[in-house]
């Protein structure tokens, strides 16, 4: 442990704060894409984060390599939000928005509890490679956990990829333009449900990237795992602003370095109601910024 | 005036809930000509142009794209037809710049050599968004808009244009040179529909012009013929 306060202490902070943010970016960009294209909270999405990790722990049990593993949980994702768009969501559309969100809380329970009935409620470990529970010590009192890299990389990587995609790309492109103005996009011909259907797949499968990282960090998953990560999405997105991906990205790193900061500044004994504080202090920004950090009310986006 | 009609609308009524908005309404539009839709607010021209585009479904009647039927198809079935409509208030992407809105317009094409033909053509049409291809759509104002929104449908290199209210809240100088645009269109031989509440503008693009009352056609006539006799149009749309 470093002393408070000293630089050794800040750059522990900081690759800490960098390695939870990127999960959650990660986790907040689907949460964001979703509500984007179809105004929906969709809080089945800390539940496909459940059954995307369960997808990995039976394929690493069948012995899959661990790569593949990853591939699959992240393939299982994204097929299971296309699944739960089409199935759960598809058939409202058109309806008040309460029935989607309604929808979608029929689905997680549904899921978790499908989920209990299958692999039982008790937590399971999840056995990770060493690559990524490794932690490096990379000089002074400094701890470098694996896992933080790898977050950050492929927080990187695949949000980086996110950004190519929907500012040079068709496709991307369209995508923006539907969340914007259904309207109008469909007037120059470009299909809505397609459009849903995409945002709903790759918002799963960064979240399904993302639960990776989380399952390392914790170690063990069990059924009612999805409901903590779909919180911090959804936190992280009101901080940022809610159904921009920049706001989602934005407000996951700044929510990762907020729970970071208070874990590493309070007193032992308040450190147990940091969450508590977290959320004190999101009232606290609503108060003064209703949208969001990057954004802008739902008035003045008509 | 022998060329086959592009669109025709056969009786088509429409209702929102339990109101009705068309009453039968019956139209053409041939190949390379400019329609004016005409009459006063509610009587059914956006109407006409959301029917036209899938964006509401008819009680009755059918929607004809050369010759086959279009009824109740998705919007976005109909745009990658080629029917395009650049809609009223403009309705531009405001988070998008402008170059990406006017990329979105050529969507249907799938076509990155005509895209690139067309935002030529688009830009030398409205050299004033040439300067402004990277700022966001939001930053422009209501003319410029409104200029957008025209290039970005002709982006689509559409069979046909619907235009709904094009001079809606302009300054009048901006008006003159949103028409001046069309008229440049409409000599390069561009198909249009266009709905106006300026009925003396939209007169002076038109071949011809029907003009709409309380969802009923009252009255199909030669522009030309309307815009000598300025007292029928006084009868029809009460000014």
């Amino acid at each position: 442990m470093q002393a408070i306060g000293s630089p050794e202490f800040w750059i522990q902070q900081l690759i800490n704060a960098l390695g939870l943010g990127s999960q959650y970016a990660l986790m907040a960009v689907g949460l964001a894409m979703v509500f984007a294209v179809m105004r929906l909270i969709n809080f089945a999405h800390g539940t496909v984060m459940m059954a995307s990790a369960y997808i990995g722990l039976l394929l690493l049990q069948r012995g899959v390599p661990f790569p593949a593993v990853a591939l699959g949980a992240i393939a299982g994702a994204a097929a299971l939000g296309v699944l739960l768009e089409r199935i759960a969501y598809r058939p409202v559309r058109g309806a008040p928005d309460v029935a989607l969100l309604l929808n979608s809380f029929a689905a997680a329970v549904l899921l978790e509890n499908l989920a209990v009935l299958l692999f039982s409620p008790r937590s399971r470990p999840f056995p990770m490679p060493a690559l990524l529970t490794r932690v490096l010590h990379p000089g002074g009192n400094l701890f470098l956990p694996s896992i933080h890299l790898w977050a950050f990389a492929g927080a990187l990587l695949a949000l980086g990829g996110l950004a190519f995609f929907v500012t040079r790309t068709r496709l991307g492109l369209a995508m923006r333009a539907a969340a914007e103005n259904p309207v109008a996009a469909q007037l120059l011909g470009i299909e809505i449900g397609k459009v849903t259907l995409l945002a709903f797949a790759i918002g799963s499968a960064m979240a399904g990237l993302a639960v990776l990282f989380w399952t390392a960090h914790v170690g063990t998953i069990n059924p009612s795992m999805g409901f903590e990560p779909v919180l911090k999405a959804f936190v992280a997105c009101v901080i940022g602003g809610f159904g921009t991906i920049q706001g989602a990205v934005l407000g996951g790193y700044l929510l990762g370095a907020l729970e970071i900061l208070l874990q590493g500044f309070l007193p032992s004994g308040i450190v147990g109601y940091r969450d508590a504080l977290v959320y004190g202090i999101l009232i606290l920004l609503l108060l003064v910024r209703p949208g969001g950090v990057l954004g802008y009310l739902e008035a003045e986006r008509v | 005036m022998g060329d086959p009609a592009v669109l025709e609308l056969r009786n088509l009524e429409a209702a929102y809930g339990a109101i009705r908005a068309l009453h039968g309404l019956s139209l053409t539009v041939r190949t390379g000509e400019v329609v004016a839709l005409l009459g006063p607010n509610g009587a059914g021209k956006t109407t006409t142009l959301r029917v036209i585009s899938g964006l509401l479904r008819p009680v009755r009647g059918q929607v004809l794209y050369r010759g086959q039927e279009i009824t109740g198809r998705h919007p976005a079935y109909i745009a990658r037809m080629g029917i395009i409509q650049c809609p009223e208030g403009r309705q531009v992407f405001k988070n998008l710049t402008v170059r990406e809105n006017l990329t979105l317009g050529g969507y249907r094409l799938r076509d990155p050599a005509r895209e690139r033909r067309n935002m030529e053509r688009v830009l030398a049409l409205f050299p004033m968004l040439k300067e402004r291809l990277h700022q966001p759509a939001g930053l422009l104002s209501g003319g410029q808009q409104q200029m957008l929104a025209i290039a970005r449908a002709l982006m689509a290199d559409p069979e046909v244009l619907l235009l709904d209210e094009p001079s809606l809240g302009l300054a009048p100088r901006v008006v003159d040179e949103v028409f001046e645009a069309l008229a440049q269109l409409k000599a390069n031989g561009l198909t249009m529909l266009i709905v106006e509440q300026n009925a003396e503008k939209a007169l002076g693009l038109a071949d011809r012009a029907y003009v709409l009352e309380a969802g009923r056609l009252v009255l199909a006539e030669d522009a030309a013929r309307l815009r000598e006799n300025p007292d029928l149009i006084r009868i029809y749309l009460g000014r």
